[in-house]
């Protein structure tokens, strides 16, 4: 559990999401320019950052299709949990096959995630490219994914959290950093 | 939601508990709708099926579900292993635990016997029938068939037709029916009704009165041959004739627009037609297929225990 009485540090107020997101999607439109795009969100912060991509995608004249992917099912430490959470469910209802994707996740961290993610995508079909953007890359990498497309780059330790908050789920737009209360949580 | 180690039975359910293993049955069905039907949930896990009773669709069931959350199955094979040269139960359990099996999935003609192992592995056990008293996993399949169609169960009803007295299917999913806020009525002959039935259960001996219960859903259980020569049982004509579900009968449900459900397997002639089978509004194939569905969420929910016992 985050540790509610740690103060917290803000990395990123709402202005500096809104100019992250913009960044992220003009380095994704240079990349793919004129390309057909999937946005795949982790589930759950990641879903609301897809969206925000998606929606400055169109207005670069883009095609974009939304999905969502809960890696729960894809957890290696699923077990260990002494409180299991309730399953969402993965949603791609496009034809994934020679699809450019671009998995989105809030934070990335270990790598642990996008790799649940990554073999939970590939479930569904069989992509011809699959590129990870992420708000905040904080460094910390366990396993061998790289951010293609990050707001924030940042070396933080690993007693630290990085908080995202974003409008349509917690009411405004934000990344600040606390501390874990136990690291093992 | 808290794990737990064993699936017994649905009376020690809290509502929470029945209403999450519900809920995260979905997201395991929609998994079958894809190129890969497989989730790497229960990796390096190993479930053991042990069944001293025949079955066909459980147990196949129960390794389907398995296999798709990626665990290794192992099929304990009764007739070939020493329980025929009379190894007990629990001798069989202790084997089993020390070759470190994570679930045990097993079924018995005594009543409690799941229990029993239970209390004497750290393997997660889950009941797949024990005598007359539960099949749990039967009961999870039905709720979530049932509301996949009606949504909320709360104020439907539902007519069970049999052999209520011998059967662990009635037992636990008119439990688990009427714990989800269904009304439940019980149709059978007087050798095969309860002695003790709840009083908020209506008791019907003939179809006419029990039609006026108006069920939304006609629950029929099968009539176990292996019962048909004892005393006081009708036979397989008089059941057909009485209980059955005859084709008259299935003009009456297709008027009415009635769910039809069995826990299979079905005695064609006896307690349903050829017609009925083929009965638009029959649930039975999707019973089938949501018990796959139905008995991952269970692996996904259980834990086995991490203390040696």
């Amino acid at each position: 559990m985050p540790d509610s009485s740690a103060p917290k540090r803000q990395l990123l107020d709402s202005a500096g999401v809104d100019r992250c997101l913009d960044e992220i999607a003009e380095a994704i439109s240079k990349a793919w320019p004129g390309e057909c795009l999937a946005l795949v969100g982790v589930h759950r912060r990641g879903v609301p950052f897809a969206e925000a991509l998606a929606a400055r995608l169109i207005t670069k004249d883009h095609e974009v299709e939304l999905g969502r992917i809960d890696i729960t099912q894809y957890r290696d430490d699923l077990k260990s949990f002494t409180v299991l959470p309730k399953l969402v469910g993965s949603e791609i209802e496009f034809d994934l096959d020679d699809m450019v994707v671009i998995l989105c996740d809030e934070v990335m961290h270990t790598g642990r995630t996008s790799r649940a993610a990554l073999e939970e995508l590939l479930g569904f079909g069989r992509p011809r490219c699959v590129q990870i953007a992420a708000l905040v890359d904080r460094g910390g990498r366990e396993l061998p994914f790289t951010a293609e497309y990050a707001g924030l780059r940042i070396d933080l330790p690993s007693h630290e959290r990085v908080n995202v908050r974003f409008t349509e789920m917690d009411g405004c737009d934000e990344v600040f950093v606390t501390t874990w209360e136990n690291k093992t949580a | 939601m808290t794990p737990r180690k064993d699936l017994l039975d649905i009376a020690s359910l809290t509502d929470e508990e029945i209403e999450f293993v519900l809920a995260n049955a979905g997201p395991f069905k929609d998994l079958f709708k894809r190129t890969v039907k497989k989730v790497p949930t229960l990796k390096g896990q190993s479930v053991l099926t042990l069944f001293y009773e025949p079955s066909t669709r459980t147990r196949s069931s129960f390794e389907v579900a398995a296999s798709r959350l990626s665990a290794d199955v192992i099929r304990f094979d009764i007739e070939s292993s020493s329980v025929v040269k009379g190894e007990s139960v629990l001798d069989t359990v202790e084997t089993l635990e020390s070759m470190k099996v994570d679930y045990i999935v097993v079924r018995h003609k005594q009543s409690g016997t799941p229990n029993l192992i239970a209390q004497n592995t750290r393997a997660s056990v889950i009941n797949a029938g024990d005598g007359w008293h539960a099949h749990p996993t039967q009961a999870l399949l039905d709720a979530f068939t049932l509301r996949e169609k009606l949504k909320d169960l709360r104020g439907a009803r539902a007519l069970i037709v049999g052999d209520i007295q011998h059967s662990r299917v009635a037992r636990s999913t008119s439990l688990i029916f009427r714990r989800l806020g269904m009304n439940v009525a019980y149709l059978a002959p007087g050798s095969m009704m309860p002695r003790e039935v709840p009083g908020e259960i209506p008791q019907f001996g003939n179809w006419t009165d029990a039609l006026d219960f108006r069920p939304d859903v006609i629950y029929l259980l099968r009539v176990q041959s292996e019962r048909m020569d004892e005393p006081f049982f009708p036979s397989a004509a008089e059941y057909h004739k009485n209980y059955g579900l005859t084709d008259a009968r299935v003009d009456i449900l297709r008027e009415r627009g009635l769910w039809l459900m069995h826990p299979g397997p079905v005695n064609r002639g006896v307690e349903i037609t050829d017609r009925g089978m083929n009965y638009e509004k029959s649930l039975i194939n999707q019973q089938v297929e949501n018990g796959i569905a139905v008995r991952m969420s269970v692996l996904y929910w259980l834990k086995p225990g991490s203390v040696e016992v």
